[in-house]
């Protein structure tokens, strides 16, 4: 059935390396109740389902989906800001599923996390000081006396001016209110940091800046990110492997160059021909592939492979087989697993893309 | 050579503020074609917004120092009485905006927004203008459109939204379409359909589109036309692949190498433009971009530089020598290409 572990990764450097993070089965419903006083419960939104993933030490891991594909769903689930409906979380090998009170406290301080909206997640009332300090007085790793030259140590490390200690959020632009963010999430050492979108509410030329800080930031102190954002560019940049979520489900996962030049799943290779290039030769030899319609709704996910009602890929192969021009009945019926294709990918998808499918091949 | 739809000439929107003048337009030229697609890019407070706010008259006369002209069919519009400017927004030129969940009206059926403005400027009844606002919105690609006018705004998806808005500013049939960040809000995908969207209506309707972005990306494939703004000021114009192949400004130098690329290998690091973008009350002295500028010198510092033509159409607003820029370009900005 499922593929194993190992055969998944295809890590040959990776063999006997205990992933840092793994999600095994890891399912979130939320339930939809109707009435007021007698709750009934009519049905569940299906934001992440059976999920199996490692982020192993050290390493980037990108996700990318569309919105209301359930990707900062998977990064809460992880964080435990969500519990889960079923499945288990390990953290360095050890199931921190039902972990409570005092043992989730300290698991916390090895996993932060960094906001999208830099303008949404920072206490406007509260002194850049105040909000950077603020875990080392809810952990208390710290003495009290040595938070302010410890928080002022962090603002130099991400680029801020130690100076401004006693400045509010709203003295800051939207590309220093992230480095406050980064530098709050840095203030424990932790081993995890989760970055939920966090540089697309910025301009692109301050998007550059704060992705070199964060990987500048890996380098220093070891740190592993799960990375999210719906720009495969901006992932692709920063990510070892990119995973690639669809209602719930990871569809493919690769490294960041592979997926690029031989995206298997048909979803992948569309969200990859629809990124803009800054270069309109280049722009303009790629094959464009423009999906139709919306993500469907999760409260009732399509039956087989999710996809199917908006997959080119399956319509070409019924039409081939001389079935019409719908969805295969092998999408709409079975559902796919994640199968290896080349060396460390893997996609679910019954009928793969062709290598370089993206690009036209008019040299030959 | 034919008229231009939009010549703007020397455009300065400056805004009085407790904290002093707020320059946010200062002296921006520019001209568009019939049919033609202008793309317009810069960072977060370099005026593009304010820029086409002030040529739709947004901005309210009391609230900023407007000086310049805006001629729109050899009309100044900066000069034309309210009730005329009014007749001419929305009939003649469409704006949209970057956030399709405030622009429209929570509380009413999106068909009937739609049909609202139609009414607004022809002499048509209800039903008629209901009619037409489902024959647009079919046109701009919603499924089911007669159900779809009967809902509200909440029902719809970011994506179809935008759709939304796309087809009430075009439902006049206006000559020129200011899209405002069309696709910041949107995901990928759908930025892909809406731009594909923007590019077949401009054919269907012959309307010329301006696209305001910070995103060089974006208008890579869409723009005959791009404009490059910094800090309330035009610093380079040119056809697009004058732009992509051939900049002459270290500012869109900057620009092309912020952008992370899906194309270039993953080993490759980004190279911000250092810095941030310039106070508009205090803007530096000389080109304000100096502070910023790699290569800046004694005279970018003291002299203000001119939008000076490069090679007829190309322009840009520095002073490196042509020669340096041609070397630079091709050593540090292109090597990756």
């Amino acid at each position: 059935m499922s593929v194993t572990v190992s055969e998944r990764q295809a890590p040959s450097e990776r063999q006997g390396v205990q992933p840092l993070v793994k999600l095994v089965g890891v399912k979130k419903y939320f339930p939809i109740t109707r009435g007021i006083i007698f709750q009934r419960h009519v049905g569940d939104v299906h934001a992440v389902d059976e999920v199996d993933l490692e982020v192993y030490p050290g390493e980037t891991l990108g996700l990318v989906g569309e919105t209301g594909c359930g990707k900062s769903t998977l990064a809460r689930v992880t964080m435990r800001l969500f519990d889960a409906t079923s499945g288990s979380i390990f953290f360095e090998g050890r199931d921190i599923t039902k972990l409570k009170g005092r043992d989730l406290r300290l698991i916390r301080r090895d996993m932060q996390m960094i906001f999208q909206d830099p303008y949404a997640s920072l206490n406007p009332r509260k002194t850049v000081g105040t909000i950077i300090g603020a875990p080392y007085r809810l952990h208390k790793t710290i003495p009290k006396g040595k938070i302010k030259s410890e928080v002022q140590q962090l603002m130099e490390l991400v680029g801020l001016n130690p100076e401004h200690y006693n400045r509010f959020p709203h003295e800051f632009s939207g590309g220093q209110r992230q480095r406050i963010g980064v530098a709050r999430a840095l203030a424990l050492r932790p081993k995890l940091i989760v970055c939920d979108e966090p540089v697309s509410a910025l301009d692109v030329s301050i998007q550059a800046q704060i992705l070199n800080l964060l990987e500048d930031l890996q380098e220093e102190f070891n740190l592993t990110y799960l990375f999210i954002a719906h720009d495969l560019s901006v992932v692709k940049h920063v990510s070892d492997r990119v995973a690639v979520m669809y209602l719930g489900k990871i569809v493919e996962m690769a490294s960041g160059d592979t997926l690029y030049r031989d995206p298997k799943h048909p979803y992948s290779g569309a969200l990859l021909s629809a990124v803009p290039i800054a270069d309109p030769d280049l722009a303009a030899q790629r094959k464009r592939t423009i999906l139709e319609g919306d993500v469907p709704s999760p409260i009732d996910p399509p039956s087989g492979c999710r996809f199917h009602p908006r997959c080119p890929q399956s319509r070409a192969m019924s039409l081939a087989q001389g079935l019409g021009d719908q969805p295969h009945p092998r999408c709409t019926e079975e559902e796919p697993e994640l199968t290896p294709q080349h060396p460390g990918q893997v996609a679910a998808c019954h009928f793969p893309l062709p290598d370089r499918a993206l690009v036209e091949l008019d040299a030959g | 050579m034919a008229e231009p739809l939009l010549a703007v000439k020397d455009l300065k929107v400056h805004f009085p503020t407790e904290d002093g003048l707020v320059k946010a337009v200062d002296g921006v030229s520019f001209s568009i074609m019939p049919g033609e697609t202008l793309g317009v890019v810069g960072e977060s407070g370099s005026g593009k917004s304010v820029t086409f706010l002030t040529v739709m008259g947004l901005i309210p006369p009391g609230q900023a120092r407007i000086e310049g002209e805006v001629v729109f069919r050899g009309q100044d519009l900066l000069k034309l009485p309210v009730e005329e400017m009014r007749n001419i927004r929305g009939s003649q030129i469409g704006m949209i905006f970057q956030d399709p969940m405030t622009s429209l009206h929570p509380f009413y059926r999106v068909g009937n927004q739609i049909a609202e403005a139609i009414q607004a400027h022809r002499k048509i009844d209800k039903k008629e203008a209901g009619d037409q606002a489902i024959d647009m919105l079919r046109r701009v690609g919603i499924p089911r459109p007669d159900e779809r006018a009967r809902q509200y705004p909440h029902e719809f998806s970011g994506g179809m939204r935008q759709r939304a808005m796309i087809a009430m500013a075009l439902s006049l049939n206006p000559d020129l379409l200011i899209a405002d960040e069309p696709t910041t809000a949107l995901d990928v995908t759908v930025q892909a359909q809406i731009l594909e969207l923007i590019d077949r209506l401009k054919q269907e309707f012959n309307t010329a589109v301006i696209i305001i972005t910070h995103d060089l990306g974006v208008v890579a494939e869409h723009c005959d036309n791009i404009q490059v703004m910094y800090a309330g000021k035009a610093v380079e114009y040119g056809y697009a692949r004058d732009i992509y192949y051939d900049a002459d400004h270290p500012y869109t130098w900057g620009l092309l190498q912020s952008i992370a690329r899906v194309d270039a290998p993953r080993s490759e690091r980004l190279k911000p433009i250092k810095g941030l973008p310039p106070s508009l009350i205090f803007v530096p002295s000389g080109c304000p971009f100096h502070p910023r500028c790699p290569y800046v010198f004694d005279r970018c510092r003291t002299e203000v530089p001119q939008l000076l033509p490069v090679d007829g159409h190309h322009a840009s607003a520095c002073h490196l020598s042509l020669e340096d820029k041609d070397r630079i370009f091709k050593q540090e900005v292109m090597v990756h290409q």
